[in-house]
């Protein structure tokens, strides 16, 4: 048996597939900044109250789940070694639904639309549906199954969860399903960012931190065992919050909690010991991403010990923003200034053969212009915290912030797009079908 | 069958992390402004780029290629890169031959991403498709490969 027969290590899918998910996404921030500028204040009273649910999905569906859609679809080949079968169609149509059921969602919290909610289900569901279906099959396929292939299994199972939830609350929502709406929501949002989120960007960076960033491996017990214990301790903590058994939801919490520490812990130490000595914007946004993962475990361990915090709605809400604007949207927005100008080079390479002279990354994307958008970013994220806390002072500003760096990254990687058209339009017309 | 054989994975993995060594030192002469010790640094790191790929495309992919009887597949694509890489080699010489380090360290970032989606393939999957095929032939692969003597690029 010959297995490599049916494999083929192809090159990339065609820049489309993936550059059409990275230049909607930031645009959902800056969404999400104007629903707060909205809002105002009372955004940040409760993580439960509709508008908040709006900006969270704006963020999680719309910002996050639009690139690591879209970047799944250009790194499987890579990684895996499997391409994603007819990707042009597959990737406008997760696109279009993506794209259209986020916009759904949102208005259908924020108009309390039960018709909302159902056209939110059908768009999401089927995108969803699609890109499960697509990643999955090409996942099994993977010839080798290292530490990457085995952590974004596990992702994925995740969800395929926190999906199957999520359209079981918008049945709720849409056509008044029997849901216990409270603990259906607890879960939803736990497999989400920490199964799906957490375990996707664990698998990324096995491969990306050393790589690129020149460090030793991670440990291979870490990778053996991280993704099993993620997984199954969601499982089991998912069990123990239905059962309502508070002692064994407190000890599975607190295990994860110390795994969430460890991941960051290592990939801090990692990142310490780099060969790599030139500065770095990406290995910046590693730092807070990092960073902020950590202060979500302390966090969460800290607010069981002290039951005032528990009880407060601004713990709720500043773990939200660490895991979701701290941890993954850092990790993504440094990812999209490397990979976008990257993808660029490449294709124009591929296409101008040698006709046409090509502008290095670093033309296509300066990096002055990153590490400015970068500080906007940083910007934005502490003034969020400090607006969960005091959102009286601080609610203006934050969403201002937001909407800078969103609109920033957005025109930073139109620029790289727009530079990436002129040069293939500048090519006469024989040698473009050649 | 040797599920656990990683003779041929471990000997040039560890010729891929040796070049990312050279690479770090070559971009950090260049971040530092000093021309000369870069035009040193660079030089035996593209030579030790070079003997790397030939040592591959003169010995690993033909019997790879004999043996899986596979010659469109995985290695046509790694020659492929191998010679987008020696491309972007290129442009760093060039670059560097003009004194122009800012050039130099953008295609050296683009060399960099190039470099290591490339080792990402091949470790992750063609290595260990190696050791699988050629499991009996790891130990004369791995002489031969040591025997290539680095020349010029055909």
């Amino acid at each position: 048996m010959i297995p490599s027969a049916g494999l083929s290590l192809e090159q990339a899918p065609p820049f489309s597939v993936p550059l059409r998910f990275f230049l909607t996404a930031p645009w959902f921030l800056v969404l999400a900044a104007l629903l707060m500028l909205w809002q105002g204040p009372g955004i940040f009273a409760s993580r439960w109250l509709p508008a908040t649910l709006a900006l969270t999905h704006l963020l999680t569906l719309g910002f996050m789940a639009q690139v690591m859609l879209g970047a799944l679809m250009q790194m499987l080949p890579v990684v895996v070694g499997v391409v994603v079968p007819r990707p042009r169609l597959i990737a406008a149509l997760i696109h279009i639904l993506l794209t259209l059921g986020t916009l759904a969602l949102a208005l259908a919290f924020l108009a309390s639309s039960p018709f909302g909610f159902q056209i939110a289900f059908g768009l999401l569901g089927v995108a969803f549906g699609v890109a499960l279906l697509a990643i999955h099959v090409a996942l099994w396929r993977a010839p080798v199954a290292n530490g990457t292939v085995i952590a974004m299994r596990w992702a994925l199972l995740a969800l395929l969860v926190t999906v199957s939830l999520g359209l079981l609350l918008a049945g709720f929502f849409g056509w008044g399903w029997r849901v216990s709406v409270v603990i259906a929501t607890d879960l939803h949002a736990v497999w989400g960012l920490i199964g799906w989120v957490v375990l996707l960007v664990a698998g990324v960076a096995y491969q990306v931190v050393p790589m690129f960033q020149i460090t030793p491996p991670y440990p291979p017990q870490f990778v053996r065992g991280f993704a099993a214990l993620v997984g199954g301790g969601l499982a089991l903590w998912s069990v123990c919050r239905v059962e309502q058994w508070s002692t064994a939801m407190r000890v599975t919490g607190t295990v994860l909690a110390v795994g969430l520490a460890v991941f960051a812990a290592t990939t801090g130490r990692l990142l310490g010991q780099r060969r790599r000595k030139i500065g770095d914007p990406t290995l910046s946004y590693w730092r807070v991403s990092m960073a902020s993962l950590a202060v979500t475990a302390l966090l969460w361990l800290s607010s069981r010990l002290i039951p005032t915090w528990a009880q407060a709605p601004q713990t709720d809400l500043l773990l939200g923003i660490l895991l979701i604007f701290g941890f993954a949207v850092a990790v993504i927005n440094g990812m999209l200034c490397k990979i976008v100008p990257f993808l660029a080079w490449f294709h124009l390479q591929a296409q101008l053969l040698g006709r046409a002279r090509i502008p290095n990354m670093k033309h296509l994307l300066p990096d002055a212009a990153i590490r400015r958008q970068g500080w906007a970013y940083l910007a934005a994220f502490l003034l969020l915290l400090a607006a969960a806390v005091d959102p009286a002072i601080f609610t203006y500003p934050a969403a201002l912030a937001l909407g800078v760096t969103g609109a920033w990254l957005g025109v930073n990687l139109a620029g790289v797009g727009q530079i990436y058209h002129r040069l293939l339009q500048s090519l006469p017309a024989e040698a473009k079908s050649a | 069958m040797g599920e656990n054989v990683v003779a041929i994975a471990e000997f040039l993995t560890a010729e891929h992390r040796c070049c990312d060594e050279n690479f770090a030192v070559v971009e950090e002469a260049a971040q530092a402004g000093d021309t000369a010790r870069c035009q040193r640094e660079f030089q035996q790191f593209q030579a030790a780029m070079e003997w790397h790929f030939q040592k591959e495309e003169e010995e690993l992919f033909p019997t790879f290629e004999q043996t899986t009887g596979n010659t469109m597949g995985p290695t046509r694509v790694m020659r492929l890169e191998h010679q987008q890489m020696r491309e972007a080699l290129a442009e760093m010489q060039g670059a560097l031959g003009q004194g122009d380090l800012d050039e130099f360290l953008g295609q050296s970032e683009t060399l960099l991403i190039l470099m290591q989606q490339h080792n990402i393939k091949e470790e992750q999957i063609l290595y260990p498709m190696c050791d699988r095929f050629l499991a009996s032939n790891a130990a004369a692969v791995i002489a031969a490969m040591q025997a290539v003597s680095a020349h010029p690029p055909a």
